[in-house]
């Protein structure tokens, strides 16, 4: 496996008053396609610049391979950097672009021509050469800079939001291509992003920052499927969170079966937690939308522990595949709880729950979880 | 019958309307001074200043004269020496100004000596670099020398004051070219591996160019055609051509010979001037191109998925 473990330790960086990054520490694998998540101002740009050697840290590390990289100026440094603006040199072609790197290293010129049309056959710009940077698409410019910043091999690409700046559709397509290209090359990448389905579809691991603490690491899996805070929680897909009490904990097995007391659904609620709490302990409760399940009849189960509400569809947002509806519950009307639904059969007479429907939505104890506020 | 006129008709009239003020200032104080000037230099010189109505060509005759060359070489060199450091001075100065989180403070200090005359200007300078003046006295306080320095009266000393005088013409063009300059790409070259240096040179110089090409303009041609410092910091040997259309016109009175090179000077701008038009109408050029090569780019683009 090429590239380098990139670790950060108690990595902290202020400007002024303002915390950009509180005590970081951070261990990237080889190879490995490693996300930074959060929202603007989290503090991941700040991270990837001290790698990149753009900016210092007050106090902390940054190793490449266990060799300390900070005393090293950004051209030393085995790491090249894709920015959010893709900073091409407007005055150079796509050609020159892409050579720029070696010919700072005066490499020879027929060297020269076969790595930079190497890496133009890469990224897929053959044909396009021989144009300046203004006469390129907004995708086109950032092939341009992922080709400019690989061709020097390093052992690390730092990617700045590198997608932010391109429509939907386009930005679906070079992230696979993203993914495919660091497949090819094998080296470290460093992906910084607040969009977390970017991050989702072609990360290894995930790092989900905020207020410049990271707050969870883990596979898309594990950060989507058992948020640890609830920031990450409400920041990573949609779902419902509601403060509650905790009223017992009993073992059931290898998990515990808590039972809590949210006063937002005026009822108990059963969940199931690989962690023992303490009865009366405050934490929030949270279901994902799609575990909920939708029916017009209450549901047919002899678990006692299955959680069932009725309510009135307060605001069905059809969306092709599938509809989102808000329900207002019978007993505590000011609560609305979010639910998914997929449309998987074709009915005539339109979606099968409509407007002001009376229906009942039900989750079984280990489709929701227990989530800590650590921000405050 | 009244006609109406067509929007376009009503544009292109109200546009000479608009303009008339503009053209009869230029025709009154630039276009017909400058013809008198171009006429008077192929005339015979009148006996007691003037001109002779008489067609000759002895002005531009007289001006091959060795002892002119000299100055117009030393005027040439004098002026490209000034040019350079203004330049010079000016990139990190501009470079410095677009950084500032002071933009406003540092242009007002640039304009500020505008506030007073230039001759007050330069006889500040006399009285700083002459032989019992301020620099010469501190330096002697600080017991660095114990004879005064000549710092006045030569060449060097026109070429500092001159300098002095249009460091502001080349920092405000090179100023606003850096600040629309995208630092980010100075980044960029770091990270592929330039030095600080490198990436100056081999990013931001060229994509400032234009920045360059002005400053350069509106130093070179005012001190070409500078008279006042030479007169009052320069010495016997420190004549430039300015001072030579002043010394003909006042004292040897040889009119012609002054128009002549007048000539000289604004033939020499002019060409800066048009070089400066031509490589701007070329990144126009340049610009629009691109631009069409784009919509094709898109064209060719979305044809091609069609065919998927």
């Amino acid at each position: 496996m090429k590239g380098v473990e990139v670790t950060a330790q108690r990595v902290s960086r202020s400007y002024g008053d303002f915390k950009a990054l509180d005590n970081v520490s951070v261990q990237i694998k080889k190879g490995e396609f490693f996300s930074l998540l959060g929202p603007s101002g989290c503090g991941k740009t700040t991270l990837l610049r001290i790698i990149a050697g753009f900016d210092f840290p007050d106090s902390g590390s940054v190793a490449f391979d266990n060799k300390d990289i900070l005393p090293l100026p950004p051209e030393k440094r085995q790491a090249n950097t894709v920015f959010q603006t893709y900073a091409l040199f407007p005055h150079l072609t796509v050609y020159e672009n892409i050579a720029f790197p070696l010919r700072l290293r005066r490499t020879d010129k027929a060297t020269v021509e076969q790595k930079v049309m190497e890496y133009v056959k890469l990224v897929q710009l053959e044909g396009h050469i021989n144009k300046k940077p203004s006469m390129l698409s907004g995708g086109q410019k950032q092939r341009v800079a992922i080709a400019r910043a690989l061709i020097n091999e390093p052992s690390v690409l730092l990617l700045d939001e590198p997608l932010s700046a391109l429509d939907a559709k386009l930005r679906q397509n070079l992230l696979v291509e993203l993914d495919l290209i660091h497949d090819k090359v094998g080296i470290t990448f460093i992906y910084v992003t607040h969009d977390q389905s970017e991050a989702l579809s072609v990360s290894d691991r995930i790092a989900v920052m905020n207020q410049g603490k990271i707050l969870q690491i883990g596979t898309p899996y594990e950060i989507y499927e058992a948020p640890a805070t609830r920031f990450v929680a409400s920041f990573i897909g949609e779902t419902n969170i509601f403060p509650c009490t905790v009223l017992s904990c009993e073992a059931h097995g290898e998990e515990f079966l808590l039972r809590l007391d949210v006063p937002q659904l005026q009822d108990e609620v059963f969940v199931t937690d690989f962690e023992a709490q303490e009865v009366g302990a405050s934490l929030d409760f949270t279901v994902r939308p799609e575990k909920i399940r939708i029916s017009h009849t209450p549901p047919r189960s002899n678990n006692a522990t299955m959680n069932t509400f009725k309510g009135i569809v307060e605001e069905p947002i059809y969306s092709g595949f599938q509809s989102k509806f808000f329900i207002k519950l019978e007993k505590e009307p000011s609560t609305l709880v979010k639910v998914f639904k997929q449309h998987t059969v074709f009915l005539e007479e339109g979606p099968e729950i409509q407007w002001k429907d009376t229906v009942y939505v039900s989750w079984s104890a280990n489709d929701g979880y227990l989530v800590k506020d650590t921000e405050q | 019958m009244k006609r109406i006129l067509k929007p376009r008709e009503r544009e292109r009239m109200l546009g000479t309307l608009y303009s008339a003020p503009m053209g009869l200032w230029f025709t009154l104080f630039f276009t017909i001074p400058i013809s008198i000037i171009i006429l008077y230099s192929f005339l015979k010189r009148g006996l007691y200043g003037g001109v002779e109505w008489e067609f000759s060509l002895s002005a531009y005759r007289q001006m091959f004269n060795p002892s002119f060359a000299k100055v117009l070489f030393r005027t040439v060199w004098i002026s490209i020496i000034s040019t350079l450091f203004c330049l010079l001075i000016a990139l990190p100065c501009g470079y410095a100004m677009a950084k500032s989180k002071h933009q406003t403070f540092l242009l007002f200090l640039i304009i500020i000596p505008f506030w007073t005359n230039s001759l007050i200007r330069i006889y500040a300078w006399i009285s700083i670099l002459s032989s019992e003046g301020f620099l010469n006295t501190l330096l002697k306080n600080l017991g660095l020398i114990d004879q005064s320095l000549s710092l006045i009266y030569n060449n060097q000393a026109v070429i500092v004051v001159l300098i002095y005088m249009y460091l502001p013409f080349a920092i405000l063009p090179l100023f606003t070219t850096i600040d629309k300059f995208d630092f980010s790409l100075l980044d960029a070259a770091r990270d592929l591996g330039a030095t600080k240096l490198e990436s100056i040179i081999k990013v931001m110089i060229p994509n400032i160019k234009s920045g360059v090409s002005t400053a350069f303009i509106f130093t070179f041609i005012p001190i070409f055609g500078a008279y006042t410092v030479p007169l009052l910091v320069g010495g016997k040997d420190s004549t430039m051509i300015g001072n030579i259309i002043v010394d003909q016109v006042s004292k040897t009175r040889n009119w012609p010979l002054a128009s002549a090179f007048s000539m000289v000077l604004t033939l020499i701008s002019l060409i800066g001037v048009f070089w400066m038009l031509y490589s701007g109408k070329k990144e126009l050029h340049q610009e629009k191109n691109n631009q069409q090569a784009l919509e094709q780019n898109i064209k060719t683009h979305h044809s091609q998925r069609g065919k998927k």
